[in-house]
């Protein structure tokens, strides 16, 4: 489970203001927002490859400051907007992360977790380089279940493809939440691909949390006029706060 | 050479100027003063070699050698300014690359025993040391910023700071290499390096010149390998936190 507690983040303006919310196992978050709501950066926040001001994180209970920075990342999987693998074999990507840590996966098991992000045992041999960007985005997802990840953290790992390998790519995504239950938390800007993906939606401006339920929920809640400006695309969001990574 | 030949040859100064004023190039002022600062500073150092070359006395040859590590430290701690620590690494890798060669060309007899010796071949070792040495972290700086998403993806799998940037520093030394290895390739074919043109001009053999410029050579390949490898291994791991995130110098600010 991860739980995350009045997590804040400031460098030179405020980015995350004072963000709580939990994901129990089994259960995917939609992180719903315009660009520069400080959405990745919280992602960045939880398996700490950025650093929080204040606040906490716990995984399954341990606040993850006093984990052992590898497991963390180990544990808490992280699919980035563009997928960036090292030059050789999909076989090598998929295995790279049990190999930084000095242990083997086996051609099967490779298989098993190819078969899994919808590409056959051809691709093995295959250098990543000549692979379309949608063929990539799903080694990267093999790369990161190789690590057996309690959590996954999925930033807008659509945004970089074009709408048909983006669609491919989110039913992926539920299908790999819906057979390995696995805790995700989903960032996204796209209000129709939180619609799809039809999920615990908490929606976030300028670093902090407007609102949290289900996005339908959400989307018809006419009591509060900032939710509905931002799913009209009227929400101008405040250029003091809530800047975010902008290339990952 | 006499003293009128020099003014002979100074005058070739006054063609630059006439080609500076012709074309309104307005560098003549420029002109002027570097012959003249270059002038001077060559005379002081005659004087300085006059001075030092007549020194028998190892240990001052060796403090001698030290200052020149440490100026060449200083200045390519300026090409790595972003890299935390970047004058004590190059001093590192600048001082272990040139004792390590010119203990090889010393115990090889390429280097004798004496300070005509030491001190000119010592600063070239130093030298091409401090170049490989502000490449390294030029390049490095260079590859970190331009692999930083294949960097940040191998944090997020658990890597550690040398696996995360085992790429970028391949391909950083590589790039330092480049001019080493380039110029071995056209020596004698494209320019008659300086050392050799002088051994000639001083009335050495050919053939002579040609072994003590091959000596130089592997001297430069060597003090840039080891001084590349150094620099860009002990900087590549103060790029990290200690928490393993690349340092924001080498990310888009998430300001």
């Amino acid at each position: 489970m991860l739980r995350v507690s009045h997590l804040s983040l400031t460098k030179d303006k405020p980015i995350l203001k004072d963000l709580s919310f939990e994901v129990q196992p089994g259960e995917m978050l939609t992180v719903l927002g315009p660009s520069g709501a400080g959405k990745s950066s919280l992602l960045r926040c939880l398996n700490r490859l950025n650093p929080a001001d204040s606040g906490e994180v716990f995984l399954n209970g341990t606040e993850v400051r006093s984990l052992d920075i590898l497991d963390l990342r180990r544990r808490m999987g992280m699919v980035f907007q563009s997928p960036a693998l090292i030059p050789d074999t999909v076989q090598a990507n998929v295995a790279l992360g049990p190999f930084l840590r000095h242990e083997t996966v086996s051609d099967n098991a490779v298989q098993e977790l190819l078969k899994q992000v919808g590409l056959n045992s051809d691709f093995m041999a295959r250098q990543v380089e000549t692979l379309s960007v949608g063929e990539q985005q799903r080694v990267a997802f093999a790369q990161v279940l190789a690590n057996k990840p309690d959590v996954l953290l999925l930033d807008e790992p659509t945004s970089a493809l074009d709408p048909t390998a983006a669609l491919t790519i989110e039913n992926l995504i539920k299908d790999i939440h819906s057979r390995l239950h696995t805790a995700t938390v989903l960032v996204t800007h796209d209000i129709p691909q939180a619609l799809r993906f039809n999920t615990d939606t908490l929606v976030m401006v300028d670093g902090a949390v407007l609102a949290r339920g289900n996005i339908q929920d959400l989307v018809n809640n006419t009591a509060n006029a900032t939710l509905q400006n931002f799913f009209k695309g009227e929400l101008t969001p405040n250029k003091d706060t809530g800047d975010e990574e902008s290339e990952f | 050479m006499t003293i009128e030949s020099l003014l002979i040859a100074y005058g070739l100064i006054a063609i630059a100027l006439f080609i500076s004023w012709h074309n309104r190039l307005t560098l003549e002022k420029e002109v002027v003063v570097a012959s003249l600062r270059a002038t001077v500073q060559l005379v002081i150092m005659g004087f300085l070699l006059e001075m030092i070359l007549k020194i028998d006395n190892y240990v001052y040859l060796a403090l001698i050698l030290l200052a020149m590590t440490a100026i060449a430290a200083a200045i390519s701690g300026k090409r790595g300014e972003q890299i935390p620590h970047a004058t004590g690494i190059a001093f590192t890798g600048i001082l272990i690359g040139s004792v390590i060669t010119f203990a090889v060309l010393a115990g090889a007899g390429v280097i004798g025993p004496e300070a005509k010796y030491i001190i000119p071949l010592g600063g070239m070792i130093i030298g091409n040391s401090m170049n490989a040495s502000s490449l390294s972290m030029n390049r490095l700086i260079g590859e970190l910023g331009h692999q930083r998403k294949r960097i940040e993806t191998l944090l997020a799998l658990g890597a550690n700071a040398r696996q995360a940037s085992e790429w970028a520093v391949r391909q950083s030394v590589r790039s330092a290499l480049i001019p080493v290895i380039d110029s071995m390739k056209i020596i004698g074919l494209v320019h008659l390096p300086g050392i050799m043109t002088g051994f000639i001009i001083a009335g050495g053999s050919p053939l002579e010149a040609v072994k003590y410029q091959l000596a130089i050579v592997f001297m430069i390949a060597g003090t840039a390998s080891l001084t590349c490898m150094i620099v860009t291994l002990l900087a590549a791991r103060r790029c990290f936190s200690s928490e393993l995130q690349l340092l924001d110098a080498f990310r888009p600010s998430t300001a």
